[in-house]
């Protein structure tokens, strides 16, 4: 009755098949299954969106998901945003803001960035603050944080 | 996580059937924002997990005649930015803006929201076998009591953690509901049982039946709506107490009002006497005073949440004001 589940789904535009049990999170799946550790688990109970990626265009918590429900879909995770050589344009403001400290909840902080700033290009400072409720920084407070992510809007509004 | 076997149910006749007599068993997963910590932390331990997502046509929002029909599986983000939705209904559309965080918003459902689960510190640990998890006990009476109940309460002292089922309420909402014979409809008024009625569930569906629609009547002309909630943390939090308030207004006066309370008691509370009491009154900083003070009359704090007292009586005035 525990079989495992076999998934098929696309991750970051490349098409993915594992065997998972039922009961696997996405995030354990992603992680423990397929080896995208860029998405870090915090409190594994969806307060912290230190997990968070883009399942079909909207924001999840991997954590609270289960990884037979990607069946078919398609998935944006850390990994397919930027690269060493090129950063994605978030990713350099976090950078240029020092918007990060430990760094365990930065993954999940530039992926909802890169969800708001997908639906919304140019946020308020309030639109901001009110969509990165669900992800918790316990180092460096926030501020720096939303000024990166006004910052990242401008530059791709620019490029 | 206790293992189980996931099942794609394809019909909403079939479910009931899945789902079997015997609560605990299986569980239904829609959102699955609550029902995976619950897996997580062994309150829920089912054999079978029953997906809805797999049912076509369950995910929708249609503004008709006689009012508004929202599918069970309709999340709260597309509840909070569907323009479907008329301002006459806009005290939901403030509730559900209120819930959780984006990332569960977008994945959490109306009907999930409704039903889910209390979000009591002794019931959602393993290490308390309090009344709700078949003990004997309830911790929260000798315990830190500071979000539990002070209206309504007993043996077992949760507050209900919705906030849409609050402003469902304040809209007179049905649900309807799939069991084994068949649909039927039942307002959200008569849905929620009290711990005294029913210690081990919030509301009254069987174990083989689920909420399959959201039904909000239409409202007279003029009403207008609100939810006011406070949260301890701001971000992200349940209620500490919250209100939701309608108000059909002719001028100054009121000609009828609705008026929930939410984080307070073990089920969303109406209160008819204030409703009663606000009809054909001018509204004014007394009558909004007295209102307040009204719907909190029969509160019976416990030694750690009597300031959640004055903490709902003053947004109860504050909403019957901003409405005015």
């Amino acid at each position: 009755m525990s079989s495992k589940v076999h998934v098929q789904a696309r991750i970051n535009g490349d098409d993915v098949e594992f065997l998972c049990e039922p009961r696997q999170s996405l995030l354990e799946v992603l992680r423990d299954v397929l080896g995208y550790t860029g998405t870090k688990e915090g409190c594994n109970n969806g307060n912290c969106g230190a997990c968070s990626v883009i399942l079909e265009g909207r924001l999840v918590n991997s954590c609270l998901v289960f990884g037979f429900e990607i069946q078919g879909k398609e998935l944006q995770t850390i990994e397919g945003m930027g690269s060493p050589e090129e950063l994605h344009p978030v990713q350099q403001q976090f950078l240029e803001n020092a918007a990060l400290q430990c760094g365990i909840c930065t993954p999940g902080f530039i992926v909802s960035t890169k969800a708001l700033l997908d639906k919304n290009p140019d946020p308020t400072e309030a639109e901001v603050r009110y969509w990165l409720a669900g992800n918790l920084c316990r180092c460096t407070g926030y501020d720096k944080i939303v000024r990166a992510v006004l910052d990242a809007a401008k530059a791709i509004k620019n490029s | 996580m206790k293992k189980f076997a996931y099942i794609d149910a394809t019909s909403v006749d079939t479910v009931p059937s899945l789902l079997g007599r015997r609560f605990g068993q299986a569980q239904v997963l829609a959102g699955g924002t609550d029902l995976v910590g619950e897996l997580k932390e062994y309150i829920a331990t089912p054999d079978r997990v029953v997906n809805l997502k797999s049912i076509p046509g369950l995910d929708y929002i249609r503004q008709e005649d006689d009012g508004l029909k929202i599918g069970p599986l309709t999340t709260l983000a597309d509840i909070e930015t569907s323009t479907l939705i008329n301002d006459q209904y806009s005290v939901l559309q403030q509730a559900v803006s209120a819930i959780a965080s984006p990332q569960i918003r977008n994945v959490g459902t109306i009907a999930g929201n409704i039903c889910q689960r209390p979000r009591c510190w002794y019931y959602r640990s393993e290490d308390f076998d309090c009344l709700k998890n078949g003990g004997d006990t309830c911790y929260s009476v000798r315990g830190v009591n500071r979000y539990h109940a002070i209206i309504g309460g007993g043996p077992c002292y949760i507050v209900h953690p919705s906030d849409s089922a609050v402003a469902l309420m304040s809209l007179n909402a049905s649900v309807k509901i799939q069991g084994p014979r068949g649909p039927r409809e039942e307002m959200l008024d008569d849905f929620f049982v009290l711990p005294e009625l029913n210690i081990m569930r919030e509301n009254g569906l069987r174990a083989n039946e689920f909420v399959t629609e959201i039904i909000v009547p239409a409202s007279k002309p003029n009403t207008k709506g609100i939810y006011v909630k406070v949260r301890e943390r701001d971000a992200i939090d349940f209620a500490m107490a919250s209100v939701a308030v309608t108000m059909t207004m002719s001028g100054n006066t009121c000609s009828e009002a609705t008026v929930v309370l939410g984080g307070v008691a073990p089920v969303p509370w109406r209160v008819p006497d204030v409703e009663q009491f606000l009809q054909g009154k001018q509204i004014t900083e007394d009558v909004a005073s007295a209102a307040a003070e009204m719907a909190l009359r029969e509160a019976d704090p416990m030694s750690d949440n009597s300031y959640k007292i004055e903490m709902t009586q003053n947004i109860v005035s504050q909403a019957i004001l901003d409405l005015a």
